[in-house]
């Protein structure tokens, strides 16, 4: 049998990344009851996977959120609202109906990917997912990795990589030289984001970066063999870590029904979004970086919990790191050429198998869908729809529940939302 | 808790770290993840739950993301052929 855990809080908190932890300590230093959800076995979110023991920045974040009394729940995916003021999600077999006074999205960014051909070959990776792997575990020492897109993740990537004995083969930008020296330029505004970018360039000596580059063809049997980059050829590898900068998560504040705003949640300047009880921090507002996700995961707490005046007092610091935001998006957009990546043959929506040369006689994403089945597997157009967007420019469609894959008796328990606490939500066998 | 933890992949025992997620047992397996639905083979891709590439089959239950569960001693995970 079934049954829907019921838990309610003062503020909820959906991420367990920077902002959504700034945000989880600030409200519970209020003395509210907060509740933090996040998908993941661990709280960190992608940038701090990993990291929340020891002695780093995420590890005190950490700590303040126990002390603070933050109930993190972690492995926990929402996927549903089936009421005001109510959400649903999954932790493996059982279903949480969690109910909040305010909520907090703070549900981060993904990374874009963009079809050539052999996108689809095992080791073929996203940056930060390959990355994401190997914090998890996974023996990268001695293996030959090319990274390949665009954003500044490629080189944290390279980074992170080669502390773990990987042989980063090469770094290829979508970006031209000038975007660089341009983007350059504005994180001279920033001393603390030009000291990160110094001290990564330091540690990539020897890794080529090559802008203007981006990759052509990913070759292999059953599994990645070698890659074809721009300019430069066929480069033998084991892995082929490839994003093209970020775009943010924001289905769920579509499905509690958040104005979206050139495809970012929009916010006041207390974070709240265009209804009052739902507040967004961090990548879901702009894709700024993690000083900006913390500070506008601060005043999205502060704010949620009454705070205002307190909220106050980051506005200036947010301000000073908005500018880097503006130039991320100027130095890495992303180029036409790579529209063109695609054959006919080459496919674009990886859970059901549908080929460009399908998708490219459709007007609308909507008819794509209906026709072709584009964007209707498990990732429900995560992947797929922010590519279409930059190759045939369609809009993607309003969200509707269940978000996430969820089981179908919890589905079923979807109906009955307003009597599921602490009530069987539906029969089960397991 | 011990540094090591031993997971089956398809009936072949694997060893991990402690931490590890299944997905990472399943490439240690130098095993893809799943077949699509016209019979490519697919391993993880996003790492981070979102594009379902890496689900498996784990203790029974179909359609797990290996990339957001942790090993645990003695898990089954099956992958398909």
């Amino acid at each position: 049998m079934t049954r829907a855990f019921g838990r309610s809080f003062d503020v909820l908190v959906v991420g367990g990344g920077p902002a959504g932890m700034a945000a989880s300590v600030h409200a519970a230093e209020c003395r509210l009851r907060v509740g933090l959800v996040d998908d993941n076995p661990n709280l960190g979110g992608q940038i701090w996977r990993g990291e929340t023991t020891g002695t780093s920045d995420a590890a005190v974040w950490a700590e303040r959120c126990r002390k603070a009394g933050v109930e993190a729940l972690c492995g926990t995916r929402v996927f549903h609202h089936p009421a005001p003021g109510r959400l649903l999600a999954e932790r493996g077999e059982e279903v949480y109906e969690l109910s909040f006074e305010k909520l907090v999205l703070a549900t981060g960014a993904r990374e874009r990917f963009l079809p050539f051909p052999g996108w689809t070959l095992p080791n073929v990776m996203g940056a930060g997912g390959l990355e994401a792997l190997v914090k998890c575990g996974l023996p990268i020492a001695g293996k030959r990795v090319v990274i390949a897109g665009t954003g500044p993740l490629l080189g944290a990537v390279a980074v992170g990589l080669r502390r773990q004995g990987a042989n980063v083969l090469a770094i290829c930008e979508q970006a031209s030289w000038i975007s660089l020296i341009r983007f350059g330029g504005a994180l001279l505004r920033q001393s603390q984001k030009l000291a990160q970018a110094v001290s990564l360039r330091r540690e990539l000596a020897g890794v080529p970066f090559l802008a203007n580059c981006w990759p052509l063809e990913a070759q292999g049997q059953e599994k990645l063999e070698a890659v074809v980059i721009s300019r430069r050829g066929r480069v033998a590898c084991d892995y082929l870590a490839c994003g093209f900068h970020l775009v943010p998560n924001t289905e769920l504040a579509q499905l509690l029904g958040c104005q979206i705003r050139k495809g970012y949640v929009q916010v006041d300047k207390f974070q709240q979004s265009s209804l009052a009880e739902v507040f967004c921090a961090g990548e879901p507002t702009s894709i700024g970086g993690l000083e900006l996700s913390l500070i506008e995961g601060q005043i999205a707490g502060l704010a949620a919990a009454g705070r205002r005046q307190e909220a106050v007092r980051h506005f200036k610091q947010r301000a000073q790191l908005q500018g880097f935001a503006q130039a991320l998006d100027r130095a890495f957009s992303l180029r036409l050429e790579l529209q063109s990546l695609a054959r006919p043959e080459t496919i674009v929506c990886r859970c059901e198998d549908v080929p460009h040369r399908r998708l490219a006689v459709y007007q609308s994403w909507r008819a794509a869908k209906l026709q072709t089945r584009c964007g209707m597997g498990p990732c429900q157009g995560r992947i797929c729809g922010p590519a279409t967007e930059f190759l045939f420019h369609w809009k993607p469609d309003s969200v509707r529940p269940p978000i996430f894959p969820a089981q179908l008796r919890h589905m079923a328990g979807m109906a009955r939302g307003e009597e599921a606490e602490s009530k069987v939500v539906v029969g089960g066998d397991s | 808790m011990p540094e090591t933890i031993v997971v089956m992949v398809n009936g072949k025992p694997i060893t991990v770290p402690s931490g590890a997620t299944v997905a990472v047992a399943v490439a240690m397996a130098r095993s893809p993840c799943r077949r699509s639905v016209t019979g490519e083979v697919r391993g993880a891709f996003c790492g981070m739950g979102i594009c379902f590439e890496c689900r498996v089959k784990l203790d029974g239950k179909p359609h797990r993301s290996s990339c957001q569960i942790l090993c645990r001693s003695g898990m089954e995970v099956t992958v398909d052929d």
